[in-house]
This record gives structure tokens, sequence and C-alpha cells, in this order.
């Protein structure tokens, strides 16, 4: 899974990122990009649910159905980014490939486009995923137009259906033309020029869904690639202090003489005592969670795939921050490597 | 920290609503990830050991509730939840939709045998009941009207809990089954459904010759196949249409009735209340009841005298004192920067609770803190239920359950 020199899916070109609703999907995917654009590369960033998530984090007015630069990688290079309409996307593939622009617009308005595209089983899946792998293949000038693209997919549960365009298609269109765009489509995503990728907290339910959507994954024969823990919370205890702060006990009288000591009680808030009892309380409540989190870290460990953490930031995401995150990418393999 | 905007809002008054036996509704509804599921769940446990006969419905295939609830699977028709509380003389229910049987129900319920069979076998009736989206929210509404002809009808349930489908927008609950509808009542559709209908009218044969074209077209590009498949389902489906859309629509009039109360659901992050903001812009619009917003998981914090800035000094000082990692010193230096790192948390989410109550001040806030542990038993939703009816603000109040 990791090439020779450590990095973490070499031969990728694809990236899909899916994740639990709340858990920070479309920020890690926005993460990926930049470090995939690192050091005079281009990635394209793409979103499929009409959400313009990617325009509200890159404080970018909403995205047209139009690759559009978004954002400079760290040391040089491009994230571009694409909000994939599916009707715009039928469309286009009218034309691409039967050359139907006026017949598509004629469709239109009779309603067909809004029929293939939301009731059609398979075929708002087949030309979402059919751009994504246009994108991957395209090439200009004899090199391909991106060095990678990320797709901030549909959610954990509905993943593995999503990309497995092919055996939704297969049902109703047995063959003929979006059969064989079915096919070409499945070609990419089932190869090892794909990964997809889990978004996850350090929480009961979400792992539990990651781990359901990895087994779906792998008995859809689909590429799982890495999963990534989101606004994960370094420890701030060492793992004496960890256990005395579960048991409740930690020294009170020691740790009174040590907030003394800080100078931090000011006349608004009496007494030594207060102080003491509130970073208690905080201390308890923090220990639970770093137990919990990491029981559920141990269960993610447990599915055999690489694990990369990236830290909650408690100031928010904003573009410094999706910065921030591409490093901590980096520097767990993933994307080009950051020089000191 | 000083006191913030929200704080000042209008308090939502839990208990109040659900005491009020007028109410007869319940719809909790937000964005995706922020505990609507839970939120449903709590609402329902506490309404029912305050004395109402509760049921709660809840959509999400992830059967969240169900482990919410300690049970291991929900049927598509209410079972009741044990370990409840039931002296004050309430009880409670609780089930899961099955999108693809309750689907199922109503075209047995409205097509003779022969014909729904037919309709049932067909690929696109079938891609139709499963993975259309906008049908989980369809069907939602469509067991809603159940759930409530039901409890009028044999008064088993004096109150309706409903959690709503996990979309990626909170309006989707309101939107799609009008699209669906309209998809259904369509120019497309027609057209499909035309040859099907008693022939011979000249306006038919105009249409037949449209269609001639439009089918090359369509043949073209999806298959002669898939074309066939598409009619046969259209054309049986046909009489149905009519009935599935009166069916929405009475749904709907249901959600605008006094008796039922919107909950909007939000975690306090940016994505979620734009959400809850076009959803409370929205339900007004259609003048919908609303009852307020649930702002879930606020990061708790205590002392919130003791500033960022002031818990931050206070540990470099210690640290500059360089003490042993398991000393007095090096612990209070990393408990004073835990609070500093919360209370810097805290403030970005007042402020971003600031920037909803500053847009909507009419609408009713409560806030519930996180807990540190997962919600995954009737205790657990106890604890959620307490939250919610908490007469103060939660931000600088203990949480609940803490010693």
């Amino acid at each position: 899974m990791s090439s020779p020199t450590g990095r973490l899916f070499p031969g990728v070109r694809l990236h899909v990122v899916t994740g639990k609703g709340g858990t920070g999907k479309t920020t890690v995917a926005a993460a990926l990009a930049l470090a995939l654009a690192a050091e005079g590369r281009r990635t394209l960033l793409m979103e499929v649910e009409g959400r313009q998530g990617i325009s509200q984090l890159f404080d970018t007015p909403p995205l047209p159905y139009e690759e559009r630069r978004v954002a400079r990688g760290p040391g040089g290079g491009e994230v571009h980014a694409l909000a994939v309409d599916p009707e715009a996307a039928l469309l286009e593939y009218l034309e691409m490939f039967y050359n139907l622009r006026r017949a598509g617009s004629a469709l239109s308005r009779l309603g067909a486009i809004d029929f293939a595209t939301t009731i059609a089983p398979g075929v708002r899946d087949v030309l979402l995923t059919g751009k994504a792998v246009e994108s991957v293949k395209r090439a200009e000038g004899g090199r391909a137009r991106y060095d990678a693209v990320v797709m901030d997919a549909p959610p954990t549960g509905r993943i593995a259906r999503f990309l497995n365009v092919n055996a939704e298609v297969a049902g109703i269109a047995r063959m003929g033309p979006i059969h064989s765009q079915a096919n070409s489509v499945m070609a990419v995503i089932h190869s090892p020029r794909t990964a997809v990728h889990l978004v996850t907290l350090l929480e009961e339910m979400p792992v539990q869904e990651t781990l359901d959507g990895i087994g779906e994954l792998d008995a859809a024969d689909l590429p799982v690639g890495a999963i990534v823990v989101n606004a994960d919370r370094p420890p701030v205890l060492t793992s004496a202090q960890q256990v005395d702060a579960l048991a409740g006990t930690l020294d009170r009288a020691a740790l009174a003489g040590a907030v003394a000591a800080a100078d931090v009680v000011t006349p608004r808030h009496s007494a030594v005592a207060s102080v003491v009892d509130a970073l208690l309380d905080e201390a308890r409540d923090h220990a639970e969670r770093v137990a919990l989190a990491e029981q559920e870290r141990e269960r993610l460990l447990q599915a055999e795939r690489p694990v990369l953490a990236l830290p909650h930031l408690a100031s928010g995401i904003d573009l410094g921050a999706l910065y921030e995150l591409a490093d901590a990418l980096r520097s767990q393999g993933f994307g080009t490597p950051v020089h000191p | 920290m000083t006191p913030s905007l929200w704080q000042g809002a209008h308090r939502l008054d839990v208990d109040a609503l659900l005491d009020d036996p007028t109410t007869r509704i319940i719809v909790c509804c937000g964005s995706g990830g922020v505990g609507k599921t839970t939120t449903a769940a709590a609402v329902g446990v506490r309404a029912a050991e305050r004395g109402r006969r509760a049921v709660v419905l809840t959509i999400d295939p992830a059967r969240r509730l169900a482990q919410s609830l300690g049970l291991s699977q929900l049927d598509n028709t209410p079972a009741a939840i044990p370990g409840i509380d039931t002296s004050a003389g309430g009880s409670l229910d609780a089930m899961m939709l099955d999108m693809k049987r309750t689907f199922d129900e109503v075209v047995e319920a409205h097509a003779e045998p022969d014909r729904a069979a037919a309709i049932l076998a067909n690929p696109f009736y079938q891609a139709l009941s499963t993975s259309f989206a906008g049908t989980q929210e369809y069907m939602a509404m469509e067991k809603l009207g159940q759930l409530d002809r039901q409890s009028q009808a044999s008064g088993s349930w004096d109150l309706i809990v409903v959690d709503t489908p996990p979309s990626r927008s909170a309006l989707d609950f309101l939107d799609a089954p009008k699209r669906l509808g309209s998809f259904l009542d369509g120019r497309l559709i027609r057209i499909l459904a035309a040859p099907a209908r008693a022939g011979g009218r000249a306006y038919v044969r105009v249409l037949t010759a449209s269609l001639g074209v439009f089918s090359n077209v369509l043949t073209k590009i999806i298959g002669a196949q898939v074309l066939r498949d598409l009619q046969t389902f259209v054309a049986s489906f046909d009489t149905l249409f009519g009935g599935f859309r009166e069916r929405a629509e009475r749904t709907y009039a249901l959600l605008a009735a006094p008796g039922t109360a919107f909950l909007v659901v939000a975690a306090p992050e940016p994505d979620a209340l734009r959400e809850a903001s076009y959803f409370v812009e929205r339900l007004e619009q259609d003048r919908m009841p609303m009852a307020g917003l649930v702002l879930n998981r606020v990061a708790p914090v205590r002392l919130p005298e003791l500033s960022a800035e002031l818990a931050g000094a206070g540990a470099e000082r210690l640290r500059d004192g360089d003490p042993g990692p398991d000393s007095a010193e090096a612990l209070a230096a990393s408990l004073l920067e835990l609070h500093a790192d919360r209370m810097r948390q805290a403030t970005r989410q007042h402020h971003l609770a600031d920037r909803f109550v500053a847009a909507n001040p009419q609408v009713p806030v409560v806030a519930v803190p996180a807990l540190a542990q997962d919600v995954h038993d009737l205790d657990g939703l106890r604890l959620v239920g307490a939250a919610l009816a908490e007469r103060r603000h939660a931000a600088g109040t203990p949480v609940p359950g803490r010693r």
C-alpha cells in the first residue's frame, strides 16, 4: 500500500472521500486535495451533492459547473474545484458522445433530463463517477491534466452503492451505451488507481459506520484506502495522570498549590478551591473522552488499513487551517513529503 | 467570558411542549450528523415518562435509534420499548421506517393484485422504491400519516415523535415529497403513459408521433429494453399517481396543522447552523409551527470566568519552571491549557450561536451540552432529555449527570 519511499497510495489517481455526516468529510477532502497539490502538482477537488461545501470552505463564490482554481498548493501547485451538476453532466455527455446538444435541450424541456438524473436508477451515479473518471483520464499536452482527483463523495451509508454503479445499472440496462459507459467507469474505480478513504471521529457510532462501510466496500470489491481520524485530540495528561483522573484520585492539595502558583485566581472567581474544582471536573471529563477515543482507535486499527489522524483545531476551519491539515497529512505519508 | 447573545434568547421550554396535551406531533429536523435521532429518542423517552403515550418514528438506515434504545432491531410497525418508567401513565413505542416495505404496502393497498404484482416486479419500481432521492422522505411522510390516522382511530398514542431522514439538507424532508409528486405528474410521464391510456383521440396520435421521435432518441441513449421497462412501469403505475400526490399533500397539511411542532436540531458548527437558518426561514414561509432550536453538543464549560488568556498565561508561568511531567505543576499547566482550549472552542460556538440568534431573534433556543460518553441506552437518553428540559442555559452550568 505504500511505496518504497514510504509514501501512501503512490499509484492512486482518484481519491474518493466518504464519511458519516458531521465527521468533516468535505474538510478532509479539501485537505487531501491540498496535500496532493504540493510541490507543483495540480489536483481537482470535486463535489457531487450540490452543497457548495467547497466554495464555503475556500471562501469563494458558489462554484458553477466549471473547473476553477480555488487555492495554491503548499510550495507551489494548484487545487482546482468543480461542483458536478448531474443535469449539466448529462447534457455534456450527450454532446460529447452523441453530438446531441440540441436534442439535449429539447429533452430538458420535456423533463427527460430531470428524469434521467433523478429517477432513472444508477444514471445519476454513472454520470457523477463518470465525470470523476473522465477528469482522471484527461490529458493535456502529453501529460495528465490532473495529477490527482479528489471526490467529496456521498456519506458512508451510501458509498458502496454509489460507486458500484455497475450492479445498479446492470439491472436496468443489460446492454447499450449506458451499459458500456458504466463498464468503463467501473474499470477505473475497481482498479488500484482508485482509493476510497473513510473519515471518522473517535466516537462509537461514526467508528461503527466506518467499519460497516469498509465491510461493504470489501464485499463490493472496491479499493479501500485510509481511515482518516478527524478532530483528533492528543491526550494532555501523562498516563499516570490519566489513570488518576479517571479514578478521581488526582492529588487535590498539590494541584491547589500549583494553581495558586500559576496566579490565575482573580477577584472575579473568589477562591483557588473553585478553580481546582473546575479543573478536576474538566480533567475527569477529558480522561473519559480519551479513554473512549483510545478504545475506538483500537477498533479502527483492527481493520488493518492505514490510519491517518488530523488534529482538532479549537479555532475552527478556515483556509489557513486547511493548510495545517494538509501538512499533517503530508507528514503522515500522504501526498508529497514536507521538506524541512 | 461575557454573556452571549444567544443566552439571552427565548428559552425553549421542552417540558411545557411535552406536557401540553394539544401537542400531537413533534418533528425533529436538521442536517446530517447533528444528533436528530438521539434527540427524537430522548424526547420520546421524556414524554413517555411524563405521562404521554408516545411513539417514535425513526428513518435512519444506520439503525442508530435501535442502538440508542438498546434494541437490536426495529420493525416497520411500532413495538413497545421496555424499561420505560410508566408510573406517570405513559408509554413508549418505537419503529423504524422500512422504506421499500412502506412503498410496497401503498401499492398493494391501491392496485388490483395482478397489477400490484406487475408493479412490484418492474425494475423501475424497484429502483424508485429503494434508491430514488426523495422516496425516503416521501415514505416518512406516508408513515407519519398512517401513524396519525391509527392513533386517531385507536387512541393508542397521543404523541408522535418523528425523526427525519439523514439528508444533506434539512429542507429535503419538506421538498422531496413534492418533487416526487411533480415528477409523477410531469410531462414526460404523461407522454410515456399516453399510449397506455384510452387511444383513438387526436391528441394521442400527435403525442404518439412525437413519442416516436422521442423514443428514438431515448433508445439511442438508454437502449430499447430500458425504454420498454420504463413504459410498462409508467403504464401500470399511472392510476396510482394521483393518489400519491393527494396523500403527500394531506400529510404536508398535517405538518402545518396546530398540534404539530418542529424542533430544529443543529450542532454548533457553521454548516449545521446555516442549514438550521434555512429551515427556520422555510417553516416561517410555509407557516409551519416551529417550537425552537436544539443546539446540540455544546462544549460544556466550567468556570467561564477563567478566560482562555488567563489560563494560558498561568500554564506558561508554570511551564517556565520546567516541572517534571508527573509533577503537580505540570498537571496544573496541562489542565489550564485544557481549560483554555475549551474556552476557545466555547467562544467560537457561542459566536456561531449568536449569529443564528441575531438573524432569528424570535426562535426559542435550548443548548444541550456534549456528553463525555456516547448515548446508547435509556439512561443516556434520560440525561439528554433532562438537558433539553434544563431551565437555565447549559453553558457555564454543570453538565447533567456529573457528580
